[in-house]
């Protein structure tokens, strides 16, 4: 099929699992044989083998640098995934978390010999209450949607503290998957809000929705659509008034950052994608980090751990004997102190962009979208009308009547060395396509990107549809069958399971 | 500003472009009384060289655990990562990349972690692995709600020996229906008769927290007996070299946490939880999976699977909230334990417990000092004739990290107060454990 003897094309390697390299005995980490004298395990020492596969330090190099080459991250190009927010991850920010005064930590070494990482993480603190405009911030959530949890248990704690038991979470049907899930998890139902023909939340239906069993509205804004939700006060004074709470999913704070804060908005408690406002990498999936920012009400109920200055100095109070007066934890959500080598990340981006800077990349990353959206709005079709925020949104209208699908357009870009944009998504939409250029991107880069799909859509529009439908061409697996993995799962390699070619 | 490509002059010709008079323009939608009137009350942007000298200022003000005598454990180890392992995840195609959406440009993530997914399996002894969770403590607590959907059971019981942290994170998921046991020192807890037809899981440590190993096979037939699940925890998974893995002992699934290999301390994060479990209980398991299948070539290829189970597709009928997983912390894991490989591993976790039982055996003939812990791996709990707080203090001071005082996660427990619980690895050296054993011994009555 391929051409090779080896399956290799070039430098495009048909790499092999790590099961299926290495001898016996071989290792990639020198170590000294151990004596073998020593056993206090008690009788219950390991007796078959574990079954990892010996390999050298060059092999191992080199399997996986050459599965890093099957990958496309943000330094490889334009990976305008909306939702998503793929800027540029500067390198200083990971030079200084790996500074041993942080990296080499334990998180359980007496205070007096960490002041400076609590430093670090009041300062963080700081930024995040002076940006957002709430009086308190909860640092240990580990990803967004681990600060949701976080968030609606603080609220679920102060309804219980005032001896309000309430029932229902209203959730937009724009918003992320995760806050119903959230909502759901600690026991609330679900009432779903629909989307008006602005993309917004229905704010008459919000309003019928709306009674005094509703502990909380769960709002992303700009919201998944790539749309402000401009009647928020609105909905912030009618939430308000029933006694519940203005619950916003900040994953989209990038396009606000600087220009406005939530606390302005109504809102009462918010998490913060680290990873997406301020450029912690991905890594493929994670580690994120998702600190939640409170409002006074909601402030006493942060978990554990939470920072407290003293006469000593700095601490984290950990337990119920910690505490300042005033103070109920709803408990705790992770083992030790959150996502430490994202603050620091987090923290050099800050600075690096200062207050004057942050307010830029808003506004970067709104212009970014915008042009996007008028430069291809005569092209795709945008379901919504007026200014997007961050992330433009399309529909498949334009391609539809062609006869391919919103996959097939984004397969055709991988071929033209794009990341697509998120597809599928909001599923307000058919067929959507939110494209998020973020402010790391440049003019040129934009340029380049619209002028390939000007081309993709006349190369559509001349009738080569089977050159979508058989995208993408030049990758190392092409279109993989995601049927064959559910209904078969095979989810890890085992002795004797046949190679297949 | 380095990271931002716009000039003022691109950006002239964008609003021109779009028919904005200004960006201003562009925010319409917020409303006028929301709308920000003066800067915020934030220092402006620095250099490279600035922030670089701000940020390692705070860095100099702590005491590195790496360049000291240190023995601290409690649930994160200080073990050495080869150079390779933080080269590799540093390259931009890892570490820029998100999560594998778009599988034909994602084969390098996706195939690491079907190897992360193979290689925790076998390390504990289960059918199944998941793609990585947050970390050890959710990974734990997502194992109980998960053994509470597969039974149908609310009740949970935890042992004494569980991580205080873990212990207060399955409080925080599991509401009110949660038995914790008191600690127990040198082991030998009662489990097995507290396990009834009620019961969802029994959730235990092995090594426990004060570093005893156990012999789950009586609590194990107890839960089998029950129709109860067992949820074996594990937070120096080093200890899988040496030990028994879980699946050997009657796991159904474990939680465990996986810094230990290729991760940092971080001072407590990110680091990356692991979850594995018997195969039919796939469907609950919470999380990210890789699977293997076929592109239309014909070719082995791996994809993201079984999504049904989660919150983009079931929204509030999802398995878990979870929508990430701990992708880079996981693929440090893989590389390290790829480095490492079957010999590797024997040795590493050899080394571990000589040491350490070298380290017991010399603070154990110290005068007033008893280790309380009859079977370890490479930690141990040290009953000191004075309150262990103090001493460990002191010992800073010096420059030695002496251990974790249990009343550090016990502070209401006052008979637990003159204990000390001390973590040797590979890093260890004679001259710390000399250091150890003299700064303490100065300490004695």
């Amino acid at each position: 099929m391929t051409g090779t003897t080896s399956g290799h094309r070039g430098l495009d390697f048909e790499e092999p699992l790590l099961f299926e390299q290495g001898a016996e005995g071989r290792t990639g980490v020198d170590l000294p044989k151990p004596a073998g004298k020593a056993n206090r395990l008690g009788g219950l020492e390991r007796k078959s083998p574990v079954g990892l596969p010996g390999l050298s330090e060059p092999q191992v190099i080199r399997h996986f640098t050459r599965l890093s080459q099957k990958n496309y991250g943000i330094d490889s190009g334009f990976y305008p995934l909306g939702s998503c927010t793929m800027k540029h991850n500067p390198r200083l920010n990971e030079k200084l978390a790996r500074l041993p005064g942080f990296a080499s930590l334990h998180p359980l070494q007496p205070w007096s010999t960490v002041q400076g990482a609590l430093e670090l993480i009041e300062q963080l603190a700081d930024w995040l209450k002076k940006l957002t405009g709430l009086p308190a911030v909860a640092l240990s959530p580990a990803a967004g949607a681990h600060g949701e949890l976080c968030g609606m248990m603080a609220i679920r704690a102060a309804l219980a503290d005032r001896g309000d038991k309430r029932a229902r979470v209203l959730v937009p049907e724009s918003a992320h998957g995760t806050n119903p899930a959230t909502a759901a998890a600690l026991g609330y139902r679900v009432d779903s809000v629909p989307g008006n023909a602005r993309g917004r939340m229905d704010l008459e239906s919000f309003h019928s929705k709306l009674g005094e069993d509703v502990a909380a509205v769960m709002l992303t804004n700009p919201n998944t659509c790539g749309l402000f939700e401009d009647e928020i006060l609105e909905v912030a004074a009618a939430i308000h008034g029933v006694g519940g709470f203005l619950y916003a999913d900040g994953a989209n704070f990038n396009a606000i950052v600087g220009r406005v804060r939530p606390a302005d908005l109504g809102v009462d408690c918010m998490h913060i994608n680290l990873h997406k406002t301020f450029s912690t990498p991905h890594g493929g999936g994670g580690p994120g980090s998702g600190p939640v920012v409170l409002s006074e009400a909601l402030s006493p109920f942060a978990p554990y751990p939470f920072l407290v200055r003293d006469a000593k100095g700095l601490r984290l109070a950990e337990g119920p004997g910690e505490v300042p007066e005033g103070a109920k934890p709803f408990g705790r959500l992770k083992g030790f102190h959150g996502q430490m080598g994202m603050f620091v990340r987090a923290l050099a981006y800050m600075l690096s962009h200062g207050g004057d800077g942050l307010k830029q990349v808003a506004e970067d990353a709104v212009l970014s979208a915008n042009y996007l959206l008028a430069t291809l709005k005569d092209e795709l079709s945008a379901p919504y009308a007026g200014p997007c925020m961050h992330e433009a949104l399309f529909d498949d209208a334009a391609f539809r009547k062609h006869g391919i699908t919103t996959l097939d357009f984004a397969k055709a870009l991988i071929d033209e060395g794009f990341h697509p944009m998120t597809i599928y998504f909001p599923l307000v939409v058919h067929g959507a396509l939110l494209m998020e250029p973020t402010e790391s991107e440049s003019k040129e880069g934009l340029d380049r990107f619209i002028a390939t799909v000007r081309a993709l859509m006349a190369r559509l529009k001349s009738g080569d549809v089977v050159h979508f439908q058989q995208a993408p061409q030049f990758t190392p697996r092409r279109r993989l069958d995601e049927t064959l993995a559910a209904r078969h799962p095979v989810l890890r390699w085992r002795a004797g399971a046949e190679v297949q070619d | 500003m380095r990271y931002l490509p716009l000039t003022d002059a691109d950006r002239q010709k964008m609003l021109e472009t779009i028919g904005a008079a200004s960006v201003d323009a562009l925010f319409v939608d917020v409303p006028k009384a929301a709308r920000l009137a003066a800067p915020l009350d934030l220092p402006d942007h620095l250099g490279e060289i600035e922030v670089e000298r701000a940020v390692a200022r705070l860095a100099a003000k702590n005491l590195d655990a790496g360049s000291v005598p240190s023995f601290l454990g409690a649930g994160l180890y200080r073990h050495f990562v080869p150079a390779a392992v933080d080269y590799l995840i540093q390259r931009g195609e890892f570490l820029t990349a998100y999560t594998p959406y778009q599988p034909e440009i994602s084969q390098g993530t996706l195939q690491a972690l079907f190897e992360f997914q193979t290689q925790v399996a076998l390390l504990t002894g289960m059918e199944i692995a998941n793609a990585s969770l947050y970390d050890g403590a959710t990974a734990a607590a997502e194992a109980m709600l998960m053994a509470r959907r597969l039974s149908r059971r609310e009740r949970v019981l935890v042992s004494g020996g569980l991580h205080p942290h873990y212990r207060d994170v399955a409080r925080t998921m599991a509401g009110g229906v949660i038995e914790v046991l008191p600690p127990k020192l040198g082991g030998g807890e009662e489990l097995a008769s507290k396990v009834d037809g009620t019961t969802a899981c029994v959730v235990v440590q092995n090594p426990d927290f004060f570093g005893n190993i156990r012999d789950l096979s009586g609590i194990s037939a107890a839960c089998a007996a029950a129709g109860a699940l067992l949820v074996v925890v594990v937070t120096e998974a080093l200890s899988l070299g040496a030990i028994r893995s879980p699946g050997e002992m009657g796991a159904d699934i474990v939680a465990a946490e996986g810094q230990s290999f290729g991760n940092g301390l971080n001072f407590g994060g990110p680091t990356v939880g692991l979850l594995a479990c018997r195969e039919k209980f796939l469907r609950q398991m919470p999380g990210r999976l890789c699977g293997q299948t076929v592109d239309i070539e014909g070719r082995r290829g791996w994809v993201l699977t079984l999504s049904t189970r989660e919150q983009h597709i079931r929204r509030e009928k999802a398995t878990s909230n979870i929508c990430t997983n701990s992708g880079l912390c996981a693929l440090a894991f893989t590389i390290h334990a790829a480095l490492l490989g079957e010999e590797g591993l024997k040795r590493l976790a050899a080394i571990n417990h000589e040491k350490a039982v070298a380290l017991a055996e010399r603070l154990g003939r110290l005068p007033g000092c008893e280790v309380t812990t009859p079977a370890f791996f490479n930690e141990f709990t040290l009953r000191l004739p004075l309150p262990a707080a103090s001493a460990v203090e002191r010992l800073a001071e010096d420059g030695v990290l002496a251990g974790v005082p249990l009343s550090r996660l016990y502070p209401e427990a006052e008979a637990l107060a003159n204990h000390l619980l001390v973590a040797v690895t590979e890093v260890t050296e004679e001259s710390d454990m000399a250091a150890l054993a003299a700064g303490l011994e100065g300490l004695l009555p």
